[in-house]
């Protein structure tokens, strides 16, 4: 059963794409901490970085794994494999990697500099992000057969995320000011796991103290034990269900 | 002055003076008899140990001492001292335990219609308010360590309240867990030096209709609110540093309707708003340090005519936020640690304008939901493109000549 992930990991390791975004991510890590006298300016700047890179790089990655991998896919469907194990397997085998790959090239560096509650946030957030744009990218994946396609569509998802929903949500939140919209806006964060990522380290930060009611009504409920798990809960959706749509795609495709 | 008038007034009262002792086993009406006995000018002196009274009046110009480790409780039902004499001592006692209630301002020591009083190396424990002088004046509040209960902003009244008094002296005094740790009202000429006031639930010092004063070298730590200065003229501000002042609507100072006054030299870290201006005018800011605070200056369109400079402001989340687009105010020779202008004739000023608005801090002003959008990524690309050429932020909101270096006197 662990057999497949394991020859998925090991292709991965040797076209040294995976190793080569440790580095980057590890030496980003290692001069922000050098340069920034001030530790927690550092895990802003840290922060800034880790919600573009790794959302970017887990989608683009991914896909592109998928589409090289595709003749090998075809191979293991004509053994007797179910198709959800060899999409699984596929998908754990690059999760896997991504994983690692932040772990070490952030988790390290966060380690060494800023061992804390704020170090361990970010750290658990970057995890949740690598694992949820690598399902979307294989639900991506699967929808197209077509390599270009597929990965023009990875690039403007990651566009959506990291760009065009922030900017929707602030004509929202502009025509709407009228309104309380303190309870609204938690919805709209977990509606973009980019933004709760990034929200869920802030408030460790203790950024939420400048904002008056808002910032107040934020740390009430996602600052404690039970934002934790709301974090974790809807991060968990937003893994689980692109991977779940995937399989109902993958198992019916005409490969 | 006035301490030599109260020694020539006690001189001829002096030559007769006599020294009573008080002890702890006496009862509550003994005491009180030696209170009603005591001729102007002596001494009453309680000896170490606990003594259950209360409702301690004296009208006449005595000199209370406190040797040793004595308390006078009052049970938390009662007020314990009240003084109202023209001249008088009280020194070295332990206050604790006076009354609460709803109506009347308990106090453990209450000053009412008195003047030249000298209170110093006092400890008050939990009580409702600690000292409370109204209509005093010339009196001096020395030394004297003011620690409360911190319930809640009702059930506590203010460590050092001061209501229609002149030239008063409050110096060195560390007060905390209280309402508001000093408190003025209709207050003029007086000094607030050197003291401690942290941790109170509303404001470490709160003026409200108190004109000419002064508050100089006072440490305000962890306050509800920091300080707030109201419907007052001519205070002068110096030296104070305001630290930690932090939460949802905490600020270090707050200026409320205050006019003709002087800023200077104070420090402000770690608050979130360091300072809060409201409808002030004709205010001199000057050689400030503004350092790791969430707001450095909130000014309202309501202010004119204030003038910032010289002042440092270093990793503020936000230097500066108003809520208009009408600038009454002037900016010059401040330190921004964000300028990225360059200096050609190496005359220590930046050559290029620095607008020190930021247009995030703008949009979380008017809408605070806005909080959201916290250092996204689309939101640092629009600070970058408003700092280029400002367009939402209002244009005149600038300063012409920023320092290239943080200033050093």
């Amino acid at each position: 059963m662990l057999r497949l992930p394991r020859y998925i990991i090991y292709d991965i390791l040797r076209n040294k794409i995976i190793l080569a975004y440790t580095l980057l991510l590890f030496l980003i890590s290692t001069g922000l901490f050098q340069l920034e006298e001030n530790n927690d300016k550092a895990l802003l700047g840290l922060l800034s970085v880790v919600l573009i890179v790794v959302p970017l790089v887990s989608l683009i990655f991914t896909t592109i794994h998928y589409y090289n991998s595709y003749e090998f896919m075809e191979l293991l469907l004509s053994q007797p494999q179910s198709r959800w194990s060899i999409l699984l397997s596929e998908y754990s085998g690059v999760a896997v990697s991504l994983l690692v790959a932040y772990g070490t090239g952030v988790g390290l560096p966060l380690l060494i500099y800023s061992p804390g509650p704020t170090g361990f946030y970010l750290l658990l957030a970057g995890l949740l992000l690598s694992l949820i744009f690598c399902s979307l990218a294989f639900l991506i994946a699967v929808l197209s057969r077509d390599k270009a396609k597929g990965i023009g569509i990875a690039l403007l998802l990651w566009f959506y995320f990291a760009l065009i929903y922030d900017g929707v949500l602030l004509l929202l939140l502009f025509s709407l000011s009228d309104y309380p919209l303190e309870k609204l806006t938690f919805l709209f964060s977990a509606l973009n796991p980019i933004d709760l990522g990034r929200i869920f380290v802030m408030l460790k930060m203790d950024i939420g103290a400048l904002m008056g009611y808002t910032g107040a009504v934020y740390k009430n409920f996602l600052g404690k034990e039970t934002g934790i798990l709301f974090t974790c809960l809807v991060n968990l959706v937003w893994v689980i269900v692109p991977l779940l749509l995937a399989k109902k795609i993958f198992n019916k495709k005409d490969m | 002055m006035s301490r030599l008038i109260f020694f020539f007034w006690l001189l001829p009262a002096g030559l007769a003076a006599k020294v009573t002792d008080l002890y702890p086993h006496e009862d509550s009406t003994s005491i009180h008899n030696h209170f009603k006995e005591a001729r102007d000018g002596d001494t009453l002196r309680f000896n170490e140990g606990v003594y259950y009274i209360h409702s301690l009046v004296v009208t006449k110009p005595l000199v209370i001492l406190g040797r040793g480790n004595c308390i006078l409780d009052g049970s938390g039902k009662y007020e314990i001292l009240t003084i109202s004499a023209r001249a008088g001592t009280v020194q070295g006692l332990t206050l604790r335990n006076s009354g609460y209630s709803s109506m009347n301002d308990f106090a453990a020591l209450k000053v009412i219609d008195a003047a030249n009083l000298l209170i110093t190396d006092n400890s008050i424990l939990d009580s409702y308010f600690a000292i409370h002088l109204s209509n005093a004046s010339r009196c001096t509040i020395r030394n004297n360590t003011i620690e409360g209960k911190a319930i809640s902003e009702q059930l506590n009244g203010n460590a050092i309240h001061a209501w229609k008094s002149h030239h008063l002296i409050i110096e060195n005094n560390t007060v905390s867990r209280h309402r508001d740790g000093i408190y003025l009202e209709f207050v003029t000429h007086s000094r607030i030096t050197g003291n401690h006031s942290h941790l109170q639930m509303r404001y470490g010092l709160h003026f409200m209709f108190s004109n000419d004063d002064v508050y100089t070298r006072n440490i305000f730590e962890e306050n509800g609110a920091g300080v707030a200065v109201m419907y007052s003229k001519r205070v002068t501000m110096k030296e104070n540093l305001f630290r930690n002042n932090w939460g949802p609507s905490a600020y270090g100072l707050l200026l409320k309707d205050i006019s003709d006054s002087e800023i200077t030299q104070n420090r402000f870290e770690e608050n979130t708003r360091a300072i809060h201006m409201e409808g002030t005018s004709r205010i001199q800011l000057r050689q400030n340090l503004f350092k790791d605070n969430g707001w450095g200056v909130a000014i309202q369109a309501s202010c004119n005519e204030n003038s910032f400079s010289n002042n440092n402001f270093i990793n503020n989340s936000f230097d500066v936020s108003t809520n208009g687009q009408v600038i009454l105010n002037v900016f010059e020779h401040n330190y921004w640690d964000e300028y990225e202008g360059y200096d050609l004739n190496k005359d220590g000023t930046g050559d290029i304008p620095y607008h020190p608005l930021s247009l995030f801090g703008l949009l979380i002003e008017q809408n605070p939901s806005m909080l959201i959008l916290v250092k996204s990524f689309m939101m640092q690309l629009f600070e970058r493109m408003e700092k280029a050429i400002p367009s939402l932020t209002p244009e005149h909101f600038v300063d012409l000549q920023p320092l290239m270096k943080p200033f050093t006197p």
